[in-house]
């Protein structure tokens, strides 16, 4: 379960992620090796932010459904990235930080949506991974997309 | 490929980077990256990414440690080119 033994499972990446709710935005990882990351997210009707965002029409923020893709796209990749090299202690030790993105919207998501993030490396050095990733929906029409970046830095 | 011609390139790949642009109006060699031209240093890996694809060279992650100047990325990038 690190650079010792065999890659981390899915599960094992789960855990490892820092996020806890009410600022978790993934639920299952699918699917996850080197090159790519598969996520799933059901927006939870009773989170606080609809109430504002907006009274009586609640749409998902797109910071939010940023902060989703990145979760999985550079947290969630970044430590199975990481495990592969350091063991899971050490993998502990460094916090992922959000260093960049470039994302548009075509779409909206609404409180009880099912989402599913989908990614792929650009790059991994020197700590820092660039992955392109989009987010659908269960029917399989596109929320959002972009490339997004982020770095481990010993906390 | 000169020195000169190293440094032009490098100056380009930089620009976008830069928030500095007093700076980067009167770069030289002895300008640094970080503190003078306000490269965030987040950005120092899309940096070598680019020398890497502009010159067609391998920069191991070793040899970026040393990197702090124009001059440096100059220096380092003609070393591995010639």
């Amino acid at each position: 379960m690190s650079h010792s033994g065999a890659p981390l499972t899915a599960a094992e990446v789960m855990k490892l992620i820092p996020q806890r709710d009410p600022f978790l935005f993934i639920d299952e990882i699918l699917e996850i090796d080197e090159e790519h990351v598969v996520a799933s997210y059901r927006w939870r009707p009773d989170a606080d932010f609809y109430q504002g965002h907006f009274p009586g029409n609640p749409v998902t923020p797109g910071v939010l459904l940023i902060e989703s893709m990145a979760q999985a796209s550079v947290v969630a990749l970044g430590l199975y990235l990481v495990t592969q090299t350091h063991s899971v202690e050490e993998a502990r030790k460094f916090l992922t930080v959000f260093t960049d993105a470039n994302v548009e919207f075509s779409g909206i998501v609404r409180p009880g949506d099912e989402v599913k993030i989908t990614a792929r490396k650009q790059f991994y050095r020197r700590m820092k991974l660039r992955s392109e990733a989009e987010m659908t929906l269960s029917d399989g029409t596109l929320v959002c997309s972009g490339v997004l970046s982020g770095m481990g830095i010993p906390q | 490929m000169t020195e000169d011609d190293a440094l032009e390139r490098v100056v380009k790949i930089l620009t976008p980077h830069v928030r500095n642009e007093e700076a980067l109006a009167n770069v030289s060699a002895e300008t640094n990256i970080l503190d003078d031209l306000k490269v965030n240093s987040a950005r120092l890996v899309d940096v070598v990414l680019a020398f890497e694809d502009e010159f067609d060279i391998e920069i191991p992650d070793e040899d970026v440690d040393s990197v702090n100047t124009v001059g440096d990325c100059v220096k380092l990038i003609v070393g591995k080119a010639n």
